[in-house]
């Protein structure tokens, strides 16, 4: 078998008994989690419940798994030509299986598809992308046997590419800005899409507010959604309670979750890492629970209502009609229609979020900004260098949380109700993951991972119930082959030489 | 008479009477000295003075408390007893009552360590302007000022940047000058974290095993390194360090600590010839060292972490 592949070197002879030993295994594990899980299905029938069968599907899962894990070995065994010889017709055949339907009309496609190994549509369209991987893996190695890539070089490589796409966010950031203000006013944004472009937007600005903690700071605060929480509560509470307007508030609510910032900073200065982030999961904990349980204050479950929408800059409303003040339409002579609002609010949230991108690079380049950079390397140098740690790491958690807390306000105003149950503790592990998926400090990543984390599934909400199985694999991937982030490339916030002179040292 | 009662009753120590060996204004007094970690006593009643404009070795076999002296002087550890002035241009400090970070801010007493402690993914002028951060942090108005770009902190990052490429030039690092600080040669990274202490601009340096793990050639740069901060910008300069060429060729005074006392205190050539140093290093007579060891002499005396101390 190796002499066909000719320019093999030295390929070693193929141990079959421990290719299929090692298959067994596999069969055997894939087996073991099928049984259950595949194997039985609850079905509600009439006047009780019955078990559904589904023997057949646990032995395709465990044939599946064989053949996909002596590919693998193939693979590895550097035999890829009966791996792709095998792999490429199967993808072929699948593809035109599940395409039946478009390709051969209705009645045909329906005949095809009774042969496929599984009923469900999405789980064959995810072992047509496993099987498509191999044959490409296969074809690859088949063309150049001896290009295997060591770890380092992937590293060095996905480096180089996070270092290229910061160059170009340099040039891409303007024209992104520029699609985001004209959005509204394309053909195609209806209210949906601007209702998706508000929550990534909201999104993108929680992100850029945790890079400053966790990205710059480095301390790992998994109870972000707390200080989220605090300026919404602030706000709604002000707004309903004493009837202080949308701007007037909103500086006061970042002021509170600030507060509440510094307050969790002090018990927390002497931890670091673990220890850090199991706190602060406490801390937004206890955020929510108290909002849940002091009910004369916070009007515990049942939440806030009757948030007022904010008007425009306190000149205008966005209603149809008012007794007293202006209307936005009347004042700029338009027809009515509620989408205006909507409108405002986007650019409300774009504005505050640009504030916070602003103000990140801006820290950057100034002493709290590097110094905060120093701490996540190494504290005991800080203070052999005279920077106060305490002091630095309150500011970092302090104007952190306070965009946390306008961005905050701004959800407690577009929605018109808060409770509890927005504040939950998925809210801090999104953002979180956000600002890792993105890599930490890099601002044009947590745009990207925004859009991907938050935007797409939105889109894909009919496939609801696989989002978080990709959510999951999605960080999985990320883990194995990029564990500092997808664009994880930090750039130097001062230099000697300029940026001519540092590429025309590059290589 | 105890430590205690000594500083207690504000005794000068007999070690302190008579001139710095190595000559010089007294800088650094350090009186009675001691420190205790629960039974254990890691520094136990050291006196000594360090002169300005000389270097002062502290040496000694591993765990002799060297590191723990340097930790009680940089603030990261507050003395059980002892006095620790600091003859400062400002006055005098004790700096047995200053603690942590305000050890550099206020007193200027820069350190380096035994285990180099960069911030290895900025780059090598970041790390230098870092160094200056308390004069920055002033310029920007406490961030607020420099948030909108005012001129004045402008200017002051200049006059950083111009501070880092003058220790850049002294360090031979200026080439280096953008590449992240973790990337440097070992070599390079020692001299790194001299130029970082000097970058705050202190009045005393401390250096923790400077030369440890650098070839000849490197230390032979080190070594003059460290000659030109003494002479010409009259620096004390207070060093650990385990390599006798890099001890014996630049030091003016020689501290030697064992078991957390100090044995020996003189001129390179007056310690060098002290049998209790002598005896410290290669071992009693009677005990029947093996013989392998005692010719290793005190050039190779354990290389290795001091794990006690640190």
């Amino acid at each position: 078998m190796a002499a066909t592949t000719g320019t093999a070197p030295a390929v070693q002879p193929l141990d079959r008994q421990a290719m299929l030993k090692e298959a067994g295994a596999t069969g055997l594990v894939i087996f073991a989690l099928a049984f259950g899980l595949l194997g039985f299905r609850t079905l509600d029938v009439p006047g009780g419940i019955d078990i559904q069968y589904r023997f057949g599907d646990v032995a395709a899962a465990v044939v599946i798994g064989i053949l996909g894990r002596i590919a693998l070995i193939l693979l590895r065994e550097h035999r890829p030509l009966p791996v792709l010889l095998t792999t490429a017709p199967l993808a072929v055949v699948l593809l035109v299986m599940l395409l039946a339907k478009f390709l051969f009309g209705p009645e045909t496609g329906a005949e095809l598809m009774r042969f496929l190994p599984f009923e469900s549509l999405v789980v064959m369209w995810a072992i047509l992308i496993v099987i498509v991987v191999l044959a490409l893996r296969a074809a690859r190695s088949q063309t150049h046997i001896a290009s295997e890539m060591t770890v380092e070089d992937r590293d060095a490589r996905m480096d180089r590419i996070g270092a290229k796409v910061q160059r170009a966010a340099r040039r891409l950031g303007p024209v992104l800005l520029g699609i985001a203000i004209i959005f509204p006013f394309l053909p195609f944004a209806d209210r949906r899409l601007l209702d998706i472009g508000i929550l990534v937007v909201t999104y993108i600005m929680l992100g850029w507010g945790l890079n400053i903690v966790v990205g710059l700071a480095g301390l790992l605060d998994l109870g972000y959604v707390a200080f989220y929480a605090v300026g919404a509560y602030s706000f709604a509470l002000l707004a309903t309670g004493l009837d202080v307007s949308f701007w007037v508030a909103l500086p006061f609510a970042g002021l509170m979750a600030a507060s509440a910032g510094v307050l969790l900073g002090f018990p927390v200065l002497r931890l670091r890492g673990d220890y850090l982030a199991i706190v602060t999961l406490g801390f937004g904990e206890m955020i929510r629970i108290i909002l849940l349980n002091w009910y004369e204050f916070t009007n515990g479950p049942d939440g806030i209502s009757g948030i007022p929408r904010p008007s425009f800059f306190g000149l205008a409303v966005f209603k149809r009609s008012v007794t007293e003040g202006h209307t936005f339409h009347e004042m700029f002579g338009l027809q009515f229609t509620p989408i205006h609002r909507i409108i405002f609010m986007f650019y409300l949230i774009l504005a505050l979020a640009l504030v916070v991108n602003l103000f990140t690079m801006r820290i950057r380049k100034l002493p709290v900004g590097r110094a905060w950079e120093a701490l996540r390397e190494d504290e005991t140098a800080c203070r052999s260098l005279g920077i106060n740690p305490r002091n630095t790491k309150l500011t970092a958690f302090g104007i952190g949380a306070m965009f946390a807390g306008f961005a905050g306000s701004f959800f407690a105003t577009r929605q018109g109700f808060i409770s509890p149950e927005s504040f939950v503790f998925t809210e801090s592990a999104v953002i979180l993951a956000i600002v890792v998926l993105g890599g930490f400090g890099s601002q044009i990543g947590v745009v990207i991972a925004a859009v991907l984390l938050i935007g797409l599934p939105e889109f894909f909400r009919e496939l609801q119930q696989y989002r978080m199985l990709a959510f999951g694999m999605a960080m999985v991937l990320i883990m194995l082959w990029r564990p500092a982030g997808l664009l994880a490339h930090r750039e130097p916030t001062i230099r000697l030489f300029g940026k001519g002179a540092a590429k025309e040292a590059e290589p | 008479m105890s430590a205690e009662t000594a500083i207690a009753e504000g005794a000068t120590s007999p070690d302190l009477l008579g001139p710095i060996p190595g000559g010089g204004e007294a800088q650094l007094t350090v009186e009675h000295l001691t420190m205790r970690f629960g039974g254990l006593v890691a520094i136990d009643d050291v006196s000594f003075q360090a002169a300005d404009a000389r270097i002062t070795a502290i040496i000694g076999p591993n765990g002799a408390g060297k590191t723990t002296v340097f930790n009680c002087l940089t603030g990261f550890y507050k003395p059980t007893v002892g006095r620790l002035a600091l003859h400062h241009p400002k006055g005098e400090f004790l700096l047995e009552r200053i603690e942590g970070f305000r050890t550099a801010q206020a007193a200027g007493v820069a350190r380096t360590f035994q285990n180099i402690r960069l911030f290895p993914r900025m780059t090598v002028l970041e790390n230098l302007i870092v160094a200056q951060h308390n004069k920055l942090m002033r310029a920007s108005g406490y961030t607020v000022l420099g948030l909108f770009g005012l001129k004045r902190y402008r200017e002051a990052e200049e006059k950083a940047v111009e501070l880092a490429r003058y220790w850049l030039d002294r360090t031979l690092l200026t080439k280096a000058a953008d590449q992240e600080a973790g990337n440097l040669p070992y070599g390079d990274q020692r001299r790194l974290e001299v130029a970082r202490a000097m970058c705050t601009e202190p009045v005393l340096l401390c250096l923790d095993e400077p030369a440890a793990g650098l070839n000849p050639r490197e230390s032979q740069v080190l070594n003059e390194l460290l000659l030109f901060i003494r002479d010409e910008h009259k620096m004390g300069i207070l060093l650990i360090e385990h390599d006798m060429s890099v001890v014996m060729g630049i030091s003016d005074h020689i501290v030697v600590l064992d078991y957390g006392r100090k044995i020996s205190d003189g001129t390179p050539e007056q310690v060098r010839n002290d049998p209790a140093v002598i005896r410290a290093y290669l071992g009693e007579d009677e005990e029947d060292e093996p013989a392998g060891e005692t010719a290793a002499g005190p050039e190779s005396a354990a290389r290795e972490g001091e794990e006690r101390d640190a």
